[in-house]
């Protein structure tokens, strides 16, 4: 069962960027408080992006033709596991790197990657993913959003909700119904580049329970796009949009969310020399590495050319399940131990990921969700 | 080269440890040709090098040998003669006939303890071939178990001790024995919930079973990985690797019996019904050579030595 998810190991090409990245990171992170980094994959920095961009470290799979690097997953995971281990700031081109320029280099036309990739890979444009809809959330297929052909291309109606960056991006890949009704459920939907900045759109920011504003909803009022905002096969968007999710599913992101929290922790418990921390640092260094040791098989598969759809779903619910608990039994031990000062910046680190910790497992798909595609992997569904 | 060697080995275990032969051997039974069958296959001098008439493969190589036996349950110790063999090989000294089980402890019982005719034992100092003729061999008493506590002076005929000490070498074969048993159950599971009709349906259209059987799947993957990551360093492998593996499959192994026997109602407690066979397997595993706990006191000493990050740590080779 699942046989393809062995031990790998990073190619000496891969571990050749790392030194790299780490010396780019030395420059650039110093003094970044560690709540701070701990925001990571939703601390937004266009500056910083497009720094990365023109080092070199966006577009790593991506072909050398688009701007890309040409080095392939494994490369994208030593870069990745660099930046979330440092807590860089790295919303602003996360999504168009990892998705996006993948998804527009699949089914894209010329025009659309000519348009997209060399930008992306530059840190210069800045993707989100229209989704979830007020009425539609892991029940994707019911969305309403709706891009009716017209003489000029086509006339997008709707509203996304929860969407990543929206606020800050300048296209949203947004997946809405091209024909039919909801009772048709994915036939009829289609993926389109929405242009943000196009009359009709209107963005709001939700403010969440940090804070932070990291999402926001997105109405669109008779906003016309162009003919060739579709992206791929008209009615085909449910197959790509599973397609795409793989990318999203499969990447290091998905166990090292709280890793500057278990970072913080752990230099706390060598500062102030306490051992009865043992066990539980020794078991979640275990995790870490057992995980680390899936989503790297789960990167070979991508190497391999293939889409691993129950794959990257078995990592990432197990990888958030994980990155959940950190804040929990952290917590536990620190208040375990009442008289022991802890400082503003742990209990900051701390209370940040205990609070964000839930949308872990609901990004990118729920955890109920993901175990409904393992089992349908098992063959029970 | 590993499917090659795979392919002829499960079915020699299909072949001689039927879970007929399997129950036979722990009620007590003959298991003198079961091992001279497996004697005979070769596959006990895999480790051995080549120039010592071994097959000269490496523990990685092999893994995929010593997940089949926990698959199959073969209740001879025949993964720790395979490691025995290589050791004694590497020291020049001639494997006794028979097979040989690991005892890195003299407190707690040893897996197949009762049938084996030497251990090798660690001193602390060196390792040491003992017949168990000369050793104390005292059963548990528990219900099927081979297990056994020895204890008693170790021959001087003495090898010298890998740096991590036996229980390293021996807690990464438990966590390949748990994957291979992870494995089965897990087929059992997903089988049984496939064609188990309760409601009207399968009960493996219900969610809350999908939910379960989706967490077994994970923490099947998770002991393959670990356990492969535990076989990454050889015969004498680095305490982040056989920590990494022995947490990881000891902390699976009792939910993952666990989520079984829920999946399979009151039949999988049953005697006759072939899950207990692993199932018992999977704890006794757990427990032997260091449990999850074990090793995290131990990883968590050397991760807190360490002035680097989770990531680096988590890499080091």
């Amino acid at each position: 069962m699942f046989d393809g998810l062995t031990l790998a190991s990073l190619p000496d090409a891969a571990e050749a960027v790392r030194p790299k990245i780490r010396a780019f990171l030395a420059d650039h992170m110093a003094g970044i408080a560690a709540d701070t980094r701990a925001r990571s994959w939703q601390g937004f920095d266009a500056a910083f992006s497009r720094k990365l961009g023109a080092e070199g470290f966006l577009g790593l799979t991506l072909p050398v033709e688009y701007g890309g690097q040409g080095l392939g997953p494994f490369a994208r995971f030593v870069v990745v596991e660099e930046l979330l281990s440092a807590g860089a700031p790295v919303a602003a081109h996360w999504i168009a790197d990892r998705q996006s320029a993948p998804l527009l280099l699949h089914y894209g036309t010329e025009g659309q990657r000519q348009r997209h990739i060399p930008a992306i890979c530059r840190g210069e444009q800045v993707f989100c993913i229209g989704m979830s809809e007020p009425g539609s959330g892991s029940d994707l297929a019911s969305v309403r959003t709706r891009a009716d052909r017209n003489a000029d291309g086509w006339l997008l109606n709707g509203q996304k909700i929860w969407t990543t960056n929206a606020h800050y991006a300048d296209y949203m890949i947004a997946l809405v119904r091209t024909s039919g009704t909801g009772a048709d459920r994915q036939a009829g939907l289609s993926q389109l580049i929405v242009d943000l900045h196009a009359p009709g759109v209107t963005i709001r920011p939700i403010t969440d329970l940090t804070g932070d504003a990291h999402f926001a909803e997105v109405f669109f009022d008779n906003v016309q796009l162009a003919d060739d905002a579709l992206v791929g096969q008209e009615g085909d968007g449910w197959a790509q949009c599973t397609a795409e999710l793989a990318f999203e599913r499969s990447g290091p992101e998905r166990i090292y969310s709280s890793v500057v929290l278990l970072d913080a922790w752990i230099a706390h418990l060598q500062a102030v020399g306490r051992r009865d921390a043992d066990a539980l640092v020794g078991r979640l260094t275990a995790e870490l590495a057992t995980l680390r040791a899936m989503s790297l098989a789960c990167t070979a598969l991508l190497t391999a050319g293939e889409s691993p759809v129950v794959e990257a779903s078995i990592v990432k619910d197990r990888g958030t399940g994980f990155e959940q608990e950190l804040a929990v039994v952290i917590g536990d031990d620190l208040a375990a131990h009442p008289d022991e000062p802890v400082s503003a910046e742990l209990w900051r680190t701390l209370a940040y990921v205990t609070h964000i910790a839930p949308s872990f497992s609901l990004r990118g798909g729920t955890r109920e969700i993901l175990r409904g595609i393992i089992a349908r992997g098992m063959g029970l569904r | 080269m590993t499917t090659e060697l795979l392919e002829p080995f499960v079915r020699m275990l299909d072949e001689i440890a039927s879970p007929a032969a399997v129950r036979a051997v722990e009620a007590g039974g003959d298991w003198q040709a079961m091992w001279a069958a497996i004697a005979a296959s070769g596959f006990l001098d895999a480790l051995v090098g080549e120039d010592q008439g071994g097959s000269g493969l490496t523990l990685a190589q092999v893994e995929p040998l010593l997940q089949a036996l926990g698959a199959s349950a073969v209740p001879l110790p025949v993964g720790e003669t395979m490691i025995a063999r290589a050791l004694l090989a590497h020291a020049g000294i001639a494997a006794p006939a028979g097979p040989v089980v690991l005892a890195a402890t003299q407190g707690q019982p040893v897996p197949c303890a009762l049938v084996a005719n030497h251990a090798l034992v660690d001193t602390g100092a060196a390792l040491a071939v003992t017949p168990l003729s000369e050793m104390e061999v005292t059963a548990t008493g528990v219900h099927g178990s081979l297990a056994a506590v020895l204890s008693g002076p170790a021959q001087s005929l003495a090898l010298p001790r890998p740096g991590n000490g036996l229980r390293s070498i021996a807690a990464v074969l438990r966590a390949c024995l748990i994957a291979g048993a992870a494995a089965r159950v897990c087929d059992m599971a997903a089988a049984h919930a496939a064609q188990r009709v309760q409601f009207g349906k399968p009960i493996g259209k219900q969610q809350a079973l999908q939910q379960m059987l989706s967490v077994m799947a994970e923490d099947m993957v998770a002991c393959r990985i670990a356990a492969q990551l535990g076989c990454a360093g050889g015969l004498d492998p680095a305490l982040t690797h056989v920590a990494t593996a022995k947490i990881t499959t000891s902390a699976a192994a009792p939910r993952l019996a666990a989520s079984a026997h829920a999946v399979h109602g009151a039949i999988g407690i049953a005697e006759e019904f072939d899950l207990q066979l692993l199932t018992r397997r999977l704890h006794e595993w757990r427990l032997a050579d260091g449990s999850e706990g074990y090793w995290s006191r131990q990883l968590g000493a050397e991760r807190l030595g360490a002035p680097m990050s989770s990531m680096d740590f988590a890499r080091t080779p």
